[in-house]
This record gives C-alpha cells, sequence and structure tokens, in this order.
C-alpha cells in the first residue's frame, strides 16, 4: 500500500499542530507502507516563505517532497480579506480569493498530485483551511482522506468547505466535537469518519527529581506547556492564578515552559523556563501536580494526552469544547469557567491526594485505551481497510462564473454563531444550539 | 480539606463539577452575572420606589422622555444698508435707488438701518449662544442619566455583597462560638482530670506520711493572673485547680474506685463530650499519671484556664463557676 500524506510545513524542527501530528501519523504509517509526504518549502505559517530546498529528501525515514511556495502570504491583504468574508455577506468568489490570500499557493504541488495521484493508493489531507488540502482533495479525487484539524473558529463558516467535507472518501477527526461540528455544517454524515487523534511519543523513564534539581524547583506546581499567548488562554490564566496564590493555604506554583508573545507577570510563584526540549518537557510533566490548559480552541490537545500518558490530571479551560468532552469522557480532569470554578477545581487538585491520583490514574487508562499508538495506527489501517470495499466519492464541481460572484453567502461568523456548542459527550448534546 | 462523594472506581468528572458548584454557591451565595445584576437592579427599582412613577427600565425611558438634539432653524437676521430699499423686482429697487435722495430730504434713515443692522447681530449671537447651551444640557442630561443608572447597578451590586458578607460573618460567628464551647469543654476536662489526679495523689501519699521517708517537696504554687476587668470573680474557698493538700481524711476506696475509672477511661472505656479529644491530649499533662511526685497536672493547670478565659471570654459563661463539676468524670466520682 501506498500512503501520500500532503501538509502544509514538514520538518523535524516543525512543531505546529497539525503538521506534528502529520508527522507522527507518517512516520508510525511508514510501518505498515510506503508513505511519501508531499509538503512546500515554507517553514513560517506568516509568511510561507521558501526556506527548504526543493525536492526529495528523508526525514527520519519517510520520504518528503517539497514544492515550492508561488506567492508570500501579504498579512494585509489577507486580513482584509479574513474581514470581508467573515463578517460580511459576500460571494464564492471572494471565499477563493480569501484562500489564495491565505496560501501556501503552491500550483507545483497541486500539478504534481493531479499527475500522480493514480500511484497512491489514498492521500492523507491535513488542515482543511490551507491551500493545498482545498486544491489538493479536488486534484486527487477519490483518494483523498481528509484530517481536517478544525476548530471552533470563523473559517468553519465559510462556504468553501462543505462541499470538500461531503466529497472526501473518509475523514480522520480528533475529536468528537469535531465530528458533531464537521457534520452540523456540512451535513456529511454519509461519509465514512472515525474519531482518531493522535498518540505521542511519551517516554516511559521520565525523571521528576532530575527536572527539579536542574531548574531549581521545590514544591507542588502547576505546569503549562506551549506557546504563551493570549489567544491560548494565558491571560486570564495569569489573572486567575496570582489571585488563586494570595489565598496562604496555597503552596501550589506556576511553571511555564514554552515561547511566549505576553509579558510574564513577575510574581514569586510564577517560573518561566523557556522553550524546553522533549526530555525536560516530560519530565517537567512527570514532577507537576497537574498540567493547565488555559485555550478557549483546541481541536486536539496533544499536551493534555501526554499528561494523561503521565499520569498528571489536567485542568482545562471549560469553555473549549474539546477540552472539556475529554476532561469528561476520560474523567481525568477538571475544567473551570470563572474564577470561582478555577480555584475550587485547582484547590481540589492541589490538597486532595485521592482526586489527584485517580485523576491521574483514569488519564493514564485513557491514554492507553484511546490514543496509544497501536490503537491510532489500527484505527487508520481499518479505515483503508474499510475503504476498499466502499465506492468511490466525487466531489462537487465549483459552481459556475455567475454563480461565484453572486453575492449572497452569509458572513462565515453568522455560521459559526448556527453551530452546535458543548461537549460532544452523547446524542442529545450534539443537538444543542446557541440560544 | 475537600472530599467527594464518589469511590475511586466510580469517579464522575460532571459529579465533582456538580459538587465544586455546589460549594461555590454555599461560599459565596449566589454568583451573579451581570445579565441578572441588571435585572435585580430593576426589581429593586420597583421594591424601593414607586413603580407607578418610576419605570424599571430608567435609562431607556429617561432617554426617550428627551428627545434628540436638533438645532432650530433660525430666520435670517441679517440687516444692510440696502435691505430697506430691496425689491425682488429689478425696475422697482431702480426706482427706489433713483428716488433715494429724494427721501433723504424728508427723513434721515441712517440711524434706523444702523439700529436694525446691530439688532440683527445681537439675535444672531443670541440665536448661536443658546443653541450651543440647549446642546451641552442634552449632553449633561444623557451623562447623569448613565451615572444614575451606573449608581444604580452598583447599588445593586453593593447591596448584595454586604448581604453575602453578613452571611459570611454569620457563619463565622458561629463557628467561633462552636469554638469557644469546645475550648471551654475541654478546660473543663482539663480542670477535672487535675483536681481528680490531686486528690489521688493526696491519697496516695497519705500512707506515706506513716513511713520513716520525708515527704517530697512540691513545687510553689502558681501564681494566678490577675483576673480580665468585667471577670466573675473567683469563688471563695479552695481553688478547683489546685488539689488540697492537707486536711481530708484519706479515703482509700473512693480513691481506688477513681484510678480504676480513670484507667478504665485511659483504655478506650471513657465517653468524652463531642468535639473532646482523648483527655491526654486534652489537658497537655503527661502520660505517666502514676508518677511519684507527679506535679505535671496539677501544676500546669490553672495557667491553662486563665489563657482560655482571657481570650475566648469563658470567665463570663454560666458555666464557669461549675467547670469542675461539669466534668465528663464527675458524675463517676460520686460514690454509689
Amino acid at each position: 500500500m501506498k500512503i501520500a500524506v500532503v501538509v502544509q510545513r514538514y520538518g523535524e524542527s516543525i512543531n505546529g499542530g497539525a503538521e506534528l501530528h502529520a508527522r507522527y501519523i507518517a512516520e508510525h504509517l511508514a510501518r505498515h507502507a510506503e508513505v511519501e509526504v508531499l509538503t512546500t518549502c515554507a517553514t513560517d505559517y506568516v509568511t510561507w516563505r521558501n526556506e527548504v530546498a526543493v525536492g526529495e529528501e528523508q526525514v527520519k525515514g519517510v520520504r518528503v517532497r517539497r514544492f515550492r511556495v508561488a506567492q508570500e502570504r501579504d498579512p494585509l491583504l489577507f486580513g482584509r480579506r479574513s474581514d470581508h468574508v467573515f463578517k460580511q455577506l459576500h460571494s464564492l468568489s471572494d471565499e477563493l480569493d480569501w484562500m489564495e490570500a491565505q496560501g501556501p499557493n503552491s500550483p507545483d504541488l497541486i500539478q504534481h498530485l493531479r499527475r500522480h495521484a493514480e500511484d497512491f493508493d489514498y492521500c492523507l489531507f491535513f488542515s482543511y483551511r490551507y491551500y493545498q488540502a482545498y486544491h489538493g482533495a479536488r486534484a486527487a479525487g477519490s483518494r483523498a482522506i481528509l484530517v481536517p484539524t478544525a476548530e471552533r473558529d470563523s473559517t468553519i463558516g465559510l462556504a468553501l468547505f462543505p462541499p470538500l467535507f461531503r466529497g472526501v472518501r473518509a475523514l480522520m477527526y480528533n475529536s468528537p466535537e469535531e465530528r458533531a461540528m464537521i457534520q452540523a455544517v456540512s451535513g456529511n454524515h454519509d461519509v465514512p469518519g472515525v474519531v482518531v487523534g493522535i498518540g505521542s511519543e511519551v517516554p516511559q523513564n521520565t525523571q521528576p527529581q532530575r527536572f527539579r534539581q536542574k531548574h531549581n524547583i521545590r514544591g507542588p506546581f502547576a505546569v503549562y506547556v506551549g506557546r504563551i499567548d493570549q489567544n491560548k488562554g494565558c491571560t486570564e490564566l495569569f489573572e486567575f492564578f496570582q489571585s488563586y496564590v494570595s489565598d496562604p493555604a496555597s503552596k501550589l506554583s506556576l511553571v511555564l515552559i514554552g515561547n511566549t508573545l505576553l509579558p510574564i507577570p513577575a510574581h514569586p510563584r510564577i517560573r518561566h523556563l523557556g522553550f524546553l526540549d522533549d526530555t525536560d518537557k516530560f519530565d517537567a510533566m512527570a514532577a507537576a501536580d497537574l498540567l493547565v490548559m488555559p485555550s478557549y480552541f483546541e481541536s486536539l490537545s496533544m499536551v493534555a494526552l501526554e499528561a494523561w500518558a503521565l499520569g498528571r490530571p489536567v485542568l482545562a479551560n471549560g469553555k473549549c469544547d474539546v477540552l472539556k468532552g475529554q476532561c469528561i469522557r476520560s474523567n481525568a480532569g477538571l475544567y473551570y469557567e470563572t474564577y470561582s470554578e478555577f480555584a475550587e477545581t485547582l484547590r481540589s487538585i492541589e490538597h486532595n491526594r485521592w482526586l489527584n491520583s485517580v485523576l491521574g490514574r483514569n488519564g493514564r487508562h485513557f491514554y492507553r485505551d484511546q490514543y496509544d499508538w497501536p490503537v491510532i495506527e489500527r484505527k487508520y489501517l481499518d479505515m483503508f481497510e474499510r475503504l476498499k470495499k466502499e465506492p468511490p466519492r466525487r466531489l462537487e464541481p465549483l459552481p459556475g462564473w455567475f454563480q461565484r460572484r453572486r453575492q449572497s453567502l452569509p458572513p462565515a461568523e453568522a455560521v459559526l454563531e448556527r453551530l452546535p456548542v458543548g461537549p460532544a459527550i452523547d446524542a442529545p448534546r450534539d443537538t444543542r444550539r446557541r440560544a | 480539606m475537600a472530599d467527594f462523594n464518589t469511590r475511586p472506581e466510580s469517579l464522575n468528572v460532571e459529579q465533582i463539577m456538580d459538587q465544586i458548584r455546589t460549594r461555590i454557591r454555599e461560599k459565596k451565595g449566589v454568583d451573579y452575572e451581570e445579565q441578572q445584576i441588571q435585572e435585580l437592579a430593576k426589581a429593586k427599582l420597583d421594591q424601593l420606589l414607586d413603580p407607578r412613577s418610576v419605570q424599571t427600565d430608567l435609562l431607556d425611558r429617561l432617554k426617550k422622555l428627551q428627545p434628540s438634539f436638533e438645532a432650530p432653524q433660525l430666520p435670517s437676521f441679517e440687516f444692510e444698508d440696502t435691505t430697506l430699499f430691496d425689491s425682488t423686482r429689478g425696475l422697482l429697487r431702480t426706482i427706489r435707488r433713483l428716488l433715494n435722495p429724494l427721501l433723504k430730504l424728508f427723513f434721515n434713515p441712517n440711524p434706523l438701518i444702523g439700529a436694525l443692522h446691530t439688532q440683527a447681530k445681537l439675535n444672531a449671537m443670541y440665536a448661536d449662544r443658546e443653541t450651543k447651551r440647549d446642546a451641552m444640557r442634552l449632553a449633561g442630561d444623557q451623562l447623569h442619566y448613565q451615572i444614575l443608572h451606573n449608581l444604580l447597578l452598583e447599588m445593586t451590586r453593593a447591596t448584595l455583597e454586604v448581604k453575602s458578607l453578613r452571611m459570611r460573618v454569620e457563619s463565622i460567628g458561629s463557628r467561633l462560638e462552636f469554638n469557644e464551647r469546645r475550648t471551654r469543654g475541654l478546660e473543663s476536662s482539663a480542670f477535672a482530670m487535675g483536681s481528680e489526679r490531686g486528690s489521688d495523689r493526696h491519697s496516695e501519699r497519705a500512707p506515706d506520711r506513716h513511713s520513716d521517708r520525708p515527704p517530697p517537696r512540691m513545687p510553689p504554687p502558681v501564681q494566678a493572673p490577675p483576673q480580665p476587668v468585667g471577670s466573675v470573680a473567683p469563688s471563695p474557698g479552695p481553688s478547683p485547680t489546685m488539689p488540697q493538700s492537707s486536711g481530708q481524711p484519706a479515703d482509700g476506696a473512693a480513691s481506688r474506685s477513681r484510678r480504676r475509672r480513670r484507667r478504665r477511661g485511659r483504655r478506650g472505656g471513657g465517653q468524652p463530650g463531642p468535639g473532646a479529644p482523648a483527655p491526654s491530649q486534652a489537658t497537655g499533662a503527661p502520660q505517666e499519671t502514676d508518677a511519684p511526685h507527679g506535679t505535671g497536672a496539677a501544676s500546669d493547670a490553672p495557667p491553662a484556664k486563665d489563657d482560655l478565659e482571657n481570650f475566648g471570654g469563658a470567665a463570663s459563661h454560666p458555666s464557669e463557676a461549675e467547670l469542675p463539676s461539669s466534668a465528663p468524670d464527675d458524675g463517676d466520682d460520686d460514690p454509689q
């Protein structure tokens, strides 16, 4: 079996969520099939500047074929077009222009797919929102399998994508919430789909003491791992945590791991360690009492899964449907929406050792049952087997010239407002709609 | 510490979150959202003021009552020297201009023209000033309405907070009262233990008097600190905290009985009062009660009593005079 993995960026040094997801999947599927990665020469997702040579190379045993990006992103133009399609009545042509502005525009990659799609049994497209996934899936035809990595943002409300969700051969979702959202926006209930997610390379021999000694950290602490950014809810986290530690009963510190785009509050109980390698990161998570995930938008939090794999409970932002759903399904984390809930849940995890250990144990079981690599690989292979027996599907063609220019599409934000909210725990919850 | 009524095998995060939310509600009262505060503010208006005259949607109503400001259409106040002789008809205007010197033979129109010109200027100036003043007054009114509205909101919020704080004070007060009672219970059990031990020692020492050995040296009595102002004066007679060292005949049977009961108590047979810890913890006395010259329990008790009285105001409590007799073991001391 020959599989193509198509993704916007690829490389060992690229740590974006979808890109890392694609790399892990490619490396693990390479044990079962011949895998070739088709990607661009860009490494920066803001500019899509060509920074890696065109051609073939091997990355951790996987063949990677890179194509040139024809045009770098103009942030001003992209911002203007985003405002237009997200907030105003617009046409399909406007959305196609938005896609061009977003990039990464690589006609060479699409052309290659059009010519060589038949060489592959299946083409896995990562991140539905990008140029290579949208146009590449059309080029690959009935071989296209989409790993959408969709978040609850305005992009999901664009009219470009429902035909894509309905026309691909299968979808590999990250979470039940993502599946519910995509099914609600596109009505693709008949398209084969499975909630897969992704595993992680969690080491078995983490050494918490080594981390404590290396960074001179004593006492209990909560850890945050990821980009320290307002969009990730870190501002709220700082505010809540500083209020929480004003209670003298609390001995907890907050350790931040990752690059920062925000000023870190100068507080004796908040430590920023910057970007750490995987060894230190996993040691830190093993040494921590819990992991905090304050993000509002996640399609699947790999960090939370890693914390669970290490038997650590998670305190998540309950306003993020996916994180809340993961906590409820796993019974391995608590969630908060207000400061009162933050303080009370954090206090419970900090002081109630029984609760802490049971949540951690549940997390370990949840990871082992749902996200361990053999489980993930099996889900992919089962889907490939299943698709062999099912008839091929065709993507709906784009409408004609005049139809594409009709200013009749609602703002994407308005579409997003109508989508179901809340964690997808059971069927009735899926049908809940925003009031 | 917070515990959850769930067993490990049936841990349910949603259930835990429900418990946490319940606990939050119990702690703070109701957690009001901004919208709820707005509704409560409206409700307060209805309750505090006459609902027939004051509307709950105060701000909207006040804004509606005041029409939006539009600058008035003022007439033209312009008056020039030609205005008097002006006409829409060109021929008439020409004839008037030709006859103007003749008119000036009869009277001088210039002062009249000057006066009207000045008046026109004044009219325009006053009209402009009035328009500006109206606009400013309207803006000020809007601001006052907004301030009034915000004050109402803040007042409602403050009322809710006061209510919540009052509940907290009540809760803390009841907790304090409970702690005081518990302290007094502990203290009385300490006294009881101390006095009992003192009388036991006295009865134990009684046979020693018949021996040839000299009596053991007793430590000097502890000086009791002065009673706080307003406290009940100590009852006359022998202090309950100090054992009677002489003057009472030794009752061997009774003391043996007490010793037996005390041993039973130490073995766990006793029934301490609610919230009272084990006697050895409560009194702070050494464990070795059979020490030959035991000076700990009897001599340590008075300062502890005084400290507790001074702190908790226990001296003013009605049960203070009966402290020794209210100890759990005292009822058993009566020989049957």
